[in-house]
């Protein structure tokens, strides 16, 4: 994805978890980058990593979690090399995030005035300043009479409410990434759609770049630019995203749309599935990581592990031997 | 066909504060009125969808369908028998025939039983003397897709699909005419949410059970119900056949939240029915047309006078001063 200068560049990273039965390898040589001002979306089923992958941007990754290797580049400087002391004035300040759970994302005990001014702890501006900037942020996200709801608690809020403050917090102080893990997992459906489009307004006026982790395929096709699909801890496709929804190229990102129930418009008894498991990360089969559910697998998706091998269409690659080109030819 | 259920005019009421407390603030009505004034009807071996959004109800009237929450008005008729306000004991017998399908899949499982013992709990709650618990665990295991070698595991070793076929299987356990399925779908992926609604479409089919399923997500109802109701503020909004519902949405609410549903596509139409603000509050419900606070076509009357039920077809009912046109 060159279009764009790259704001942050993951290479190669790995994660392992441990666990009382071993290493479990969560997250396998991932590598994509998030271009300056664009939206990229990390689409995949639940315990694919999207999570732990987005969580390791800010390095917020629990205990038993150890970077095996890897690089994840931002601005200049290899997040997983840096001291406590510089990631503090990273997080929240270049790199902020916006959670799943917008029920527990907040102090209930203080209110949400001071919860917004202490996210500006290190502005130099008065505390005058910070207030207005506050009440600024929060009428963006759609907060009606912010300056009086500053003294209200979280607990006076709704769940869509709570999301937008969120948000508002996340992007007071002006960051360069916002990472957005799921954050409308736990809204209704209209409610959804009003926050993707506010996200999507706000990315455009402040011209930060977006993470946007989701499972959902039509919020994701909606709001990215770009878009990275995981499956089992891996990259599997990437590319820009009308490639991707158009032109799926990886056996499993066509699977995956293909039992979407949003896309099947004739009305159906029997919905697409994709039969089989995941495979148990703790040891990870050789070959392809898909060859096991995979309708078109061969003889080489046994032995081999895909390169990301380029796709049709500018900056699309997916992880099959279908794309390479001795297969092509043979 | 018969209808199984019939429910007319169903009023389920919570109380805000406690009575004394009521007493001292001088409030005169200290309830609130979670599902009000609802009728439907489902017959032998059909499937009828709930939507709504959060707080609309929805599992509030399967909760009292079944007696855990108590009806304060309105009648309940099953296979041609009132319910409503049955005491305990009788309703505790019309479980075996009415059976339910809890929200959270891994939670509503004990987690300290295995497979077995939850699979063959209804025959024991219901003591069903006479059968081979084995032999009806393995055969309602495998009737739900996963064999025999369930049997020995704990709720732990189950992912959330795995857990949700077990709930499906103890909901069919005892033949049940009716299943009350609450978001049956709720947490799972794509791939695992499509095999949960294939089986359930299938084992209907097979067995001839009527289903009330519950849920938000309008691809859900889409596929396989073959009526559906939408909720809003605990009242039925628009009701009918679910294709007439998806491609001739009178009510303006049902218009959005079908329009709510973005497509997976990058370069799908974006003329986007986008409401703004969200579900009023219960204790505080809008004067006139419930949904006027929110809708795009709301007139004058609206904010006065509350709509009555039309019916357009023997089958189709809304609730609306200005139904969009055909």
């Amino acid at each position: 994805m060159p279009q764009a200068e790259p704001l942050l560049t993951v290479s190669d990273l790995s994660l392992d978890f441990g666990t009382p039965r071993g290493r479990l390898h969560a997250l396998r040589n991932v590598h994509f980058a998030v271009p300056k001002g664009r939206i990229v979306g990390i689409v995949g089923e639940s315990g694919c990593g999207k999570s732990t992958l987005a969580h390791s941007l800010m390095r917020l990754v629990p205990g038993n979690a150890d970077i095996v290797a890897g690089t994840i580049d931002f601005e200049g400087e290899n997040i997983l090399e840096l001291g406590e002391r510089r990631l503090r004035e990273l997080r929240g300040q270049r790199i902020s995030m916006v959670f799943q759970d917008p029920m527990t994302a907040l102090n209930p005990v203080t209110t949400i005035g001071r919860q917004m001014y202490e996210i500006q702890y290190r502005s130099k501006r008065s505390s005058a300043e910070k207030r207005t900037a506050a009440i600024e942020m929060l009428e963006r996200v759609g907060i009606p009479d912010a300056a009086s709801r500053l003294d209200a608690y979280p607990h006076h809020f709704s769940g869509g409410m709570r999301q937008r403050l969120c948000i508002a917090m996340a992007l007071l102080t002006r960051p360069a990434l916002l990472v957005a893990d799921e954050p409308t997992t736990a809204l209704d459906a209209t409610l959804e759609v009003q926050i993707i489009n506010m996200l999507k307004d706000l990315q455009s006026d402040l011209g930060c770049s977006v993470v946007f982790v989701s499972h959902h395929l039509g919020t994701v096709a909606e709001l990215c630019d770009d878009v990275v699909v995981m499956y089992a801890g891996e990259v599997v496709e990437k590319g820009p995203v009308r490639e991707i929804f158009h032109r799926p190229s990886h056996p499993y990102t066509q699977a995956l749309f293909e039992c979407d129930p949003g896309r099947i418009k004739e009305k159906t008894r029997e919905l697409p599935t994709i039969p089989g498991e995941l495979p148990d990360l703790r040891n990870v089969p050789g070959g392809c990581i898909f060859k096991a559910r995979c309708p078109k697998a061969f003889g080489r998706c046994e032995r081999e592990h895909p390169e990301p091998y380029v796709a049709e269409g500018e900056d699309h690659v997916a992880r099959c031997f279908l794309l390479d080109e001795e297969e092509v030819a043979a | 066909m018969s209808a199984l259920l019939e429910v007319e005019d169903l009023r389920v009421r919570f109380r805000t504060i406690g009575s004394l407390r009521a007493r001292i603030r001088g409030v005169e009505d200290p309830f609130i009125d979670a599902v009000c004034g609802v009728s439907f009807s489902i017959r032998e071996g059909e499937t009828l969808g709930l939507v709504g959004e959060s707080g609309s109800g929805k599992s509030t009237i399967a909760r009292a369908l079944i007696g855990l929450n108590p009806v304060a008005d309105g009648s309940i008729r099953f296979d041609g028998r009132e319910i409503a306000g049955l005491g305990e004991r009788q309703y505790g017998a019309l479980r075996r025939e009415m059976s339910m399908m809890w929200q959270d899949p891994v939670g509503s499982l004990s987690p300290r039983l295995t497979v077995r013992s939850l699979v063959t709990e209804p025959f024991r709650i219901h003591g069903v003397k006479g059968r081979d618990l084995d032999e009806e665990a393995s055969r309602l295991l495998t009737m739900v897709g996963l064999g025999p070698d369930f049997a020995s595991r704990f709720p732990h070793q189950l992912s959330g699909g795995q857990a949700r076929r077990v709930g499906v299987a103890r909901a069919l356990a005892l033949d049940p005419k009716l299943v009350i399925a609450d978001e049956p779908t709720a947490g799972l992926d794509v791939s695992v949410q499509a095999e949960v609604l294939n089986l359930l479409g299938d084992l209907q089919r097979r067995l001839g059970v009527a289903i009330l399923v519950i849920t938000h997500n309008l691809n859900v109802v889409r596929h396989i119900t073959d009526r559906m109701a939408i909720m809003y503020l605990g009242r039925f909004v628009e009701q009918g056949p679910t294709e007439d519902v998806f491609f001739h949405p009178r009510h303006p609410y049902t218009e959005a939240l079908l329009s709510a549903n973005p497509e997976p596509d990058p370069d799908a139409a974006k003329e986007r029915i986008e409401i703004s603000g969200e579900v009023p509050s219960l204790l505080d419900r809008p004067k006139g047309c419930e949904f006027h606070t929110r809708c795009l076509y709301a007139q004058d009357d609206c904010r006065r006078v509350a709509p009555g039920v039309t019916r357009e077809s023997e089958t189709h009912r809304y609730t609306c001063h200005h139904p969009l046109s055909e």
